[in-house]
C-alpha cells in the first residue's frame, strides 16, 4: 500500500539511537509511528514511489511492499535482505516461481571517506581559476581542458 | 496568529537541497572556504533524499576523457543535437570538462563500477558506465556531511520562501521554512545561496491517478521547489517551456537505456514493425536534428508516438529475442544476462521489478510493455528548464557572463542541478559536479561580498503568517462541516494537487491530450490557473505533513503556470515527441533557435517573457 508493516515482526526499533528508522529514512515523510500501538505505518500510501529505503534500513525486515493497486496483479513479492557489502533480493512471481539476486552496493565500508586525501589545489591562488579540488589527482588527463 | 518560535541561523553560505548537487556543493564549498560557514537544508535525510535516493544503475555522464573515449567537445555536439538546437554550450561545456573528476571521486569513496577485464569501465552507452548503483546516494552523502560538519546539516526541514536583501530586493539574503517535526519556524540569514533543489514531478496528471500517483517516473518528492523558490523573488527563468517525455517500460517506468544500448532490443508494435525503420522518413522534418546520431530523445519518442497514434499499439520491448540472442543457447551467458536485467530494475526501480513479478514476465521469454509517460519539467536528465545563469568566466562572454559562475540574475543566488536551465544530461554525477561548481563560485563571491545581509524582520514574520496560514484555516472552518474533506472554505493540499493536474493535462499538452495543445488552449488554461493560484490562499492543512504538501502544491503551481505561459510564447513544435503546438506544428529555427526566458513581478503580479540569443561557442550546428 504500498509498503506495509509487519505489526509482528516491528519492534519500533528499541535500542536504535536514530529512533525508528523507517521514520527517519522515509524521502516523503511517509513512514509514521502508530503511538497507541507502537508500530510503523505508511500514512499516505498513493505519495509512495516504493523506493524501499524503508524497506532496506529495517532491523527487524517488518517491512515490505505490496504493489499498487492501479496496476500490479496480487500475489508477487520483490524482498531484500542485507548482505555484508550489497543486498540479496528474494523475487516471487505470482505464479509462484522464485529468483534470487545478490548485488555490492558498495566497496568500502560505510565512514570511510578521508576528505580531500592528496589534493593539491592550492586554497588561494586556484580559487580563481576554473579548476575544482581534486582536479590533478582525480580528472585523469594532465590539464584542465578549455575551447579550442 | 500565533506562530511558533524560530530559530535564526547565520551563515555565508546557505545550501537548499541535498540531493547530488547539493551534495557536490558542501564537498567543494568547504574544501576553498576555510573558516566560511555553510549550512545545508533539506526537506528529507541526505542519506536516501532526492532523486538517486533509491539507488541507479549507470552513471550516465563521464566522458572517459583518460581513456580518450570523448571530449567535452564531443558532448556539447552530442547535447545540442538531442535537445533539438538548444543548449548553453558554455554551460554544457563546462560540466563535461569536469565531470570526470566526480566519477572518479564516487569510485574512490565506495561506488563499485562495473569494470572489463583489463580494469578500464565497463560502458553501455557513449556516456554512460554502468555501477552496482544502489548505494550511491549515501556514498555521495558522506563526504558532504564530513565536509560541513553534522551540526551545519539541518534535516527535515521545509524551504517555503527566499529572502531578498531589505536594502536590495536583487540581493539575496537567505530562506525561511518550518521544520516538519517540531513545531519551528527557521530563518536562515546568508550571504550566498545555493539552489540545488529538484525539477517537477506531478505537475502533470500521471497515467496512474489512484496509488500509484506515487509511481511517477520522476521522483514524487520532487516538487519543483527550485522553481518555486526561485521564480516569486524574480529571478531570469529560461526553457520554462521545456518537458521530458520519457519512453519507459509501462507502468513500472523502469529504464529502458541499458536494453537499446547495452542489450541491442528492439521495440515492436503490434504488427512486428520497428518504428525507426517505418517512420525514418519522419526525421527528415527536423533537419538539421533529424540526421543527428543518434536520434534526438524527442525525434525517437515522435516516431514511437505516431504508431501509437495510429492504433498500432501495445509496443513492446523485445526483451526476449536480444537476451536470447546474447546467451546464444548457453546456459551461463543466459545467467549472466538474466541478473544484469534484473540489476538494472533492482539498484533503481524496484517497482519496475514487481511489476515483472506480478505478471509473471521472466525477461528472456517474454517482452515487456514499453510507454510514454506524462512530462515532467526539471533541468537535469533530459530535461532544460531552470535559472538563467551566468556561464564559466573562460567560455562565456556578453549576455552569458555576468561575473559569477552559475549565479543567476539575482545577486548571490547560485543554482545546480535541476535548477539550472539549458544545461541538460548532467544526471547524476553531472549535477554533483555542477554543484562543485557552483560552491566554487559562491566562495569566491563571499570573499568578494563580506558583508552580512540585511533582514527585514517585518518581511520575515509576514512570510511566517504565510507560511503557518493552512493550519490557521483548517483550525478556523473544521467546524463547518461534519467531513473535514469536504468544506466551502478550503481545499485539501490532495484536493488541490488533483485540480492542478487537470489543468495542466488538459490545457497543457498532457499525455490525455496527446501532447497537443494550441494558444486558444493554453489560454484558457492560464485564465483557470489564475483562479486555481487565487484559490491557493484558502489551502487548509490538519497537521504539518500536509502543510508541507500545502508549500509543496504551491510550488508545483508555479511550474505549472511558468510552463504554459512559456509554451504559450514559443511559437512552434521544437521537441515534437514531448509536445506540439497544433497552430505552429513546425520547427522553426529561423525564428525560434533562441532561449525563452521569463520574469515575474511580485508587485505588479505580472510575468514577462523575452528571448536571448543562441550562440555558438563550441559547435557550428
Amino acid at each position: 500500500m504500498p509498503t506495509y508493516v509487519d505489526p509482528n515482526a516491528c519492534n519500533a526499533c528499541q535500542g536504535e539511537h536514530q529512533g525508528p528508522l523507517c521514520v527517519y529514512i522515509c524521502p516523503n515523510d511517509l513512514m509514521v509511528l502508530d503511538q497507541d500501538i507502537n508500530k510503523g505505518f505508511n500514512q499516505e500510501p498513493e505519495m509512495c514511489s516504493e523506493c524501499y529505503a524503508c524497506v532496506k534500513l529495517c532491523p527487524t525486515e517488518a517491512i515490505h511492499v505490496r504493489g499498487y493497486a492501479d496496476f500490479i496483479p496480487m500475489g508477487a513479492e520483490v524482498q531484500p535482505h542485507r548482505t555484508e557489502d550489497g543486498l540479496r533480493w528474494d523475487v516471487r512471481f505470482r505464479d509462484g516461481r522464485t529468483f534470487e539476486f545478490t548485488y555490492p552496493s558498495r566497496t568500502k565500508p560505510v565512514g570511510s571517506v578521508v576528505l580531500y586525501e592528496g589534493f593539491t589545489e592550492h586554497r588561494q591562488t586556484d580559487l580563481d581559476n576554473q579548476s575544482l579540488a581534486g582536479d590533478s589527482l582525480w580528472l585523469g588527463v594532465d590539464r584542465l581542458p578549455t575551447p579550442n | 496568529m500565533t506562530l511558533p518560535s524560530t530559530e535564526t541561523i547565520d551563515c555565508d553560505i546557505l545550501i537548499i537541497g541535498g540531493g547530488m548537487s547539493g551534495c557536490g556543493a558542501a564537498f567543494e564549498s568547504k574544501y576553498w572556504s576555510g573558516d566560511l560557514k555553510v549550512v545545508l537544508v533539506e526537506k528529507a535525510a541526505i542519506e536516501r533524499s532526492g532523486a538517486t535516493g533509491e539507488g541507479l544503475s549507470a552513471i550516465n555522464c563521464y566522458m572517459g576523457q583518460r581513456y580518450g573515449w570523448n571530449t567535452p567537445e564531443d558532448f556539447v555536439h552530442y547535447v545540442v543535437n538531442d535537445m533539438m538546437g538548444l543548449a548553453r554550450e558554455d554551460l554544457v561545456y563546462d560540466v563535461g570538462r569536469h565531470v570526470d573528476n566526480s566519477v572518479h571521486l564516487l569510485e574512490e569513496w565506495g561506488l563499485p563500477i562495473w569494470k572489463k577485464d583489463n580494469g578500464d569501465y565497463e560502458r553501455v552507452g557513449r556516456w554512460q558506465i554502468p555501477i552496482h548503483g544502489e548505494s550511491i546516494k549515501p556514498i555521495a552523502a558522506e563526504p558532504a556531511r564530513k565536509a560541513i560538519g553534522a551540526e551545519n546539516i539541518f534535516e527535515r526541514v521545509s524551504i517555503t520562501h527566499l529572502l531578498t536583501d531589505a536594502d536590495d530586493p536583487q540581493k539575496i539574503a537567505g530562506a525561511v521554512g518550518f521544520a516538519v517535526r517540531e513545531n519551528k519556524f527557521y530563518v536562515f540569514r546568508a550571504k550566498a545561496v545555493i539552489i540545488t533543489c529538484g525539477g517537477a514531478s506531478n505537475v502533470f496528471r500521471p497515467r496512474s491517478v489512484g496509488e500509484g500517483l506515487g509511481r511517477t517516473w520522476y521522483s514524487v518528492f520532487a516538487t519543483g521547489a527550485a522553481y518555486g523558490l526561485m521564480i516569486p523573488i524574480g529571478t531570469e527563468m529560461t526553457q520554462m517551456e521545456h518537458r521530458f517525455v520519457p519512453t519507459r517500460f509501462k507502468d513500472g517506468y523502469g529504464p529502458v537505456g541499458m536494453w537499446f544500448q547495452y542489450f541491442h532490443a528492439q521495440v515492436l508494435n503490434s504488427k512486428g514493425e520497428d518504428y525507426t525503420v517505418t517512420r525514418a522518413d519522419e526525421l527528415k522534418k527536423y533537419e538539421p536534428y533529424g540526421s543527428a546520431v543518434p536520434t534526438p530523445t524527442p525525434l525517437r519518442n515522435h516516431q514511437m508516438f505516431m504508431d501509437i497514434k495510429d492504433g498500432l499499439g501495445p509496443m513492446y520491448m523485445r526483451t526476449d529475442v536480444a537476451m536470447q540472442k546474447i546467451a546464444d543457447g548457453d546456459p551461463a551467458k543466459m545467467d549472466k544476462v538474466r541478473d544484469e536485467a534484473w540489476e538494472d530494475f533492482l539498484d533503481m526501480t524496484i517497482a519496475q521489478a514487481l511489476t515483472w513479478a506480478s505478471q509473471n514476465i521472466a525477461p528472456e521469454d517474454t517482452p515487456s510493455e514499453v510507454v510514454l509517460a506524462e512530462p515532467y519539467i526539471m533541468g537535469s536528465h533530459s530535461g532544460e528548464a531552470g535559472a538563467w545563469v551566468s556561464g564559466p568566466e573562460d567560455i562565456a562572454t556578453g549576455e552569458y557572463f555576468w561575473g559569477y559562475n552559475r549565479m543567476t540574475t539575482i545577486q548571490g543566488l547560485f543554482a545546480a542541478g535541476d535548477g539550472v536551465g539549458a544545461a541538460p544530461h548532467k544526471f547524476s554525477s553531472g549535477s554533483f559536479t555542477e554543484g562543485r561548481i557552483a560552491a566554487k563560485s559562491a566562495v569566491n563571491y563571499v570573499a568578494d561580498n563580506p558583508n552580512a545581509p540585511t533582514v527585514s524582520d517585518a518581511n520575515v514574520r509576514g512570510i511566517q503568517e504565510t507560511i503557518w496560514a493552512p493550519l490557521e484555516t483548517f483550525d478556523k472552518h473544521k467546524g463547518a462541516s461534519s467531513a473535514e474533506e469536504i468544506n466551502p472554505n478550503y481545499m485539501t493540499p490532495k484536493q488541490g494537487l488533483v485540480r492542478l493536474q487537470k489543468i495542466m493535462d488538459e490545457y497543457g499538452g498532457g499525455a490525455s491530450t496527446w501532447y497537443t495543445t494550441n494558444e486558444p488552449t493554453l489560454e484558457r488554461g492560464i485564465e483557470l490557473m489564475g483562479m486555481f493560484r487565487e484559490d491557493l490562499a484558502h489551502l487548509g492543512a490538519r497537521n504539518r505533513h500536509e502543510l508541507m504538501r500545502c508549500w509543496e502544491l504551491i510550488h508545483r503551481t508555479w511550474v505549472g503556470e511558468a510552463h504554459l505561459r512559456h509554451l504559450l510564447y514559443r511559437k512552434e513544435t521544437r521537441w515534437p515527441g514531448y509536445y506540439y503546438r497544433s497552430d505552429y506544428p513546425d520547427l522553426d529555427d529561423a525564428n525560434w533557435r533562441v532561449f525563452v526566458n521569463s520574469k515575474f513581478d511580485a508587485a505588479s503580479n505580472t510575468w514577462s517573457l523575452l528571448t536571448r540569443p543562441y550562440k555558438n561557442i563550441i559547435t557550428s550546428i
